[in-house]
């Protein structure tokens, strides 16, 4: 089981059973939808901004404990962010789960989402934790078409 | 290479088949995963291969490889009478009236176009209607679908009920004079439900309309008969049923093959080419243009052996035992609701975990040395019949064994602890 920790972290399991920032917010400046078809996972994420910053972020839809943990993990990290280092951020996010090693060598600013490294040991996970992420940042666009993992 | 009857007919059927020696035949059931012994549990998707097909692909590579129907050769020679002679196993093996009924093809998705775009563009137009089930497999709904959108014909779905039987009543009132085919699984990938294909080919004639059955999930399980069938085609894969991958069987029944126009066009599949004019070839080279999978036929020829050497109806007995034994076990865990619930099914336990995403739980089980399938199984219209996005799903067979099946029911306990 110690394997297993290292994937379904306590912080994880927690944001699985309840999620943070379930729901629309009103009024969007930008939606979107995201689908997994591996899964069938299927996200849609809805943000207001103030200016150039990231007011508030939610999600609505049904997935894995992998999906739906970064989802609400990405809600809380994303609130205040400006669109750059929204986009930077996920540039960490994505080098945390496709590369092999120390989350601390990505630099300041990953809190939480540290908890998702163990990803990387399960490479057909990792569409399952980006996906809310892909969403975000077409809600961020305010792009119409769905997005896709494949 | 000739086949010798006293080594595939098996003569103590009644004797149950001894599983440690069936293991020992499938050298890669003896790894490990995660430090665990590997308990195979996704047969539905594949198959593993027994050393005796493993060898007969190897022999092929190191003594006597050449390409066939063309050298005057010895190899050449040799390597022809091997590929043919998987046709007449392969024949034997479903009771197909004539080895030239018997067409080579990449597997069962292959032989399902190849049929669609033959056949249907020939014989299917405008107004007409074809039927599938509400259990099929991708490959049996969009190469038809692929066909309405080029004739402008119809697809019809055959509704099955709340434990995955399809509804022969509803299937019956589909069937009009426009129903050109019928294509129908034997046994169903994502739910192990049987379909009863007597009766649905039986009642398909009845109007005229011509049958396709999806063996995939049906040969490497039960005996198949297609003359008892009846069915106008026939195909599967061999790489279900403990062939390499990259093989499979379209069987068609000779009247109709010989009126179908060709699939490809290439080398193999004519009797003479000029500028002007291109004669086809005989049946049932006119439908394997090109060099084809000759170790993959050869190797499919081989696990049709094994399978005869142990007998198809222990088999049969042997995967009834398994499927009741880990029913009963899986249903003993409350959080756990099967999916497919069928009154007669091959060896396939689709379920759920309440409030537990699928891919969790294969994750987990993965960490426990258990492979099983976690997902939509390429019939996003059943899970959507049934609500799911997807299952996790145990497809077990002969080589598997009670133990790994409460290996699989600890596993799942783990993963109920773990998200509880
Ligand atoms: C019922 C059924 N039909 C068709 C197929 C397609 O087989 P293949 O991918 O080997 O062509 C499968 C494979 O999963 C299947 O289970």
């Amino acid at each position: 089981m110690s394997e297993l920790g290292d994937l379904y972290q306590e912080l994880i399991l927690d944001h699985n059973r309840s999620p943070r920032n379930r729901g629309k917010v009103e009024d969007p400046d930008g939606c979107a939808q995201g689908y997994n078809p591996l899964c069938g996972d299927q996200i849609s994420v809805s943000l207001k901004m103030d200016g150039d910053r990231i007011e508030s972020v939610k999600f609505e839809g049904s997935g894995c404990a992998i999906s739906t943990a970064s989802a609400s993990l990405m809600t809380e990290a994303l609130k205040g962010k400006t669109r750059e280092e929204a986009a930077v951020l996920f540039e960490k996010f994505h080098k945390l789960l496709t590369e092999v090693g120390d989350p601390d060598e990505l630099g300041p600013g990953m809190g939480k989402l540290k908890v998702f490294s163990g990803v990387c040991q399960y490479p057909a996970r990792v569409k399952c934790a980006t996906l809310a992420w892909h969403t975000v940042k077409a809600a961020i666009e305010d792009k119409d078409e769905p997005v896709s993992t494949e | 290479m000739t086949v010798n009857p006293s080594q595939t007919v098996n003569q103590s059927e009644a004797i149950p088949l001894d599983v440690n020696r069936i293991r020992a035949d499938f050298p890669i059931l003896s790894r490990t995963v995660n430090g665990k012994p590997l308990v195979y549990l996704d047969n539905a998707a594949t198959t593993q291969k027994p050393t005796k097909v493993i060898d007969a692909v190897k022999n092929v590579y190191e003594s006597m490889n050449a390409n066939i129907h063309r050298g005057v050769h010895r190899l050449s020679v040799e390597t022809t009478k091997a590929y043919e002679n998987a046709r007449l196993q392969a024949a034997r093996l479903i009771n197909a009236e004539k080895h030239t009924e018997i067409i080579f093809v990449r597997g069962a998705t292959e032989g399902i176009n190849l049929v669609a775009q033959t056949f249907g563009r020939k014989q299917v137009g405008e107004g007409d209607e074809i039927i599938v089930s509400n259990l099929e497999h991708h490959a049996n709904i969009v190469p038809w679908q692929i066909l309405c959108e080029q004739t402008g014909a119809q697809l019809k779905v055959v509704p099955v009920d709340d434990d995955g039987n399809v509804l022969v009543d509803e299937y019956r009132k589909l069937l009009s004079d426009k129903t050109r085919i019928v294509a129908m699984l034997q046994s169903s990938n994502a739910l192990g439900t049987v379909v009863p294909v007597e009766e649905i080919t039986r009642l398909a004639h009845e109007y005229g309309a011509k049958v396709l059955i999806d063996g995939s999930q049906s040969v490497q399980h039960n005996a198949v008969d297609v003359r008892a069938i009846d069915c106008d085609f026939f195909v599967f894969s061999g790489h279900k049923m403990y062939a390499p991958s990259g093989i499979g069987v379209l069987y068609g029944k000779e009247s109709l093959l010989l009126d179908m126009p060709p699939y490809q066009g290439g080398g193999e599949m004519i009797k003479s080419v000029t500028f002007e004019q291109t004669i086809y070839n005989d049946l049932p080279h006119k439908f394997e243009a090109g060099t084809p999978n000759i170790e993959g036929a050869i190797g499919l020829g081989a696990a049709i052996e094994y399978l005869q050497g142990i007998g198809l109806s222990r088999i049969a007995a042997y995967e009834k035992e398994l499927l009741e034994y880990a029913t009963a076990q899986l249903s003993k865990i409350p959080e756990v609701r099967l999916i497919g619930t069928a009154r007669e099914k091959v060896s396939v336990l689709s379920f759920v975990v309440e409030g537990i995403h699928p891919h969790d739980i294969g994750t987990i089980l993965d960490q426990e040395g258990v492979a099983i399938r976690t997902g939509h199984h390429c019939a996003q219209p059943t899970m959507q019949r049934f609500g799911v996005p997807a299952t996790a799903r145990a497809s077990m067979c002969f080589y598997n064994t009670k133990e790994e099946i409460d290996r699989l029911v600890e596993a799942v306990q783990t993963v109920i602890k773990v998200f509880a």
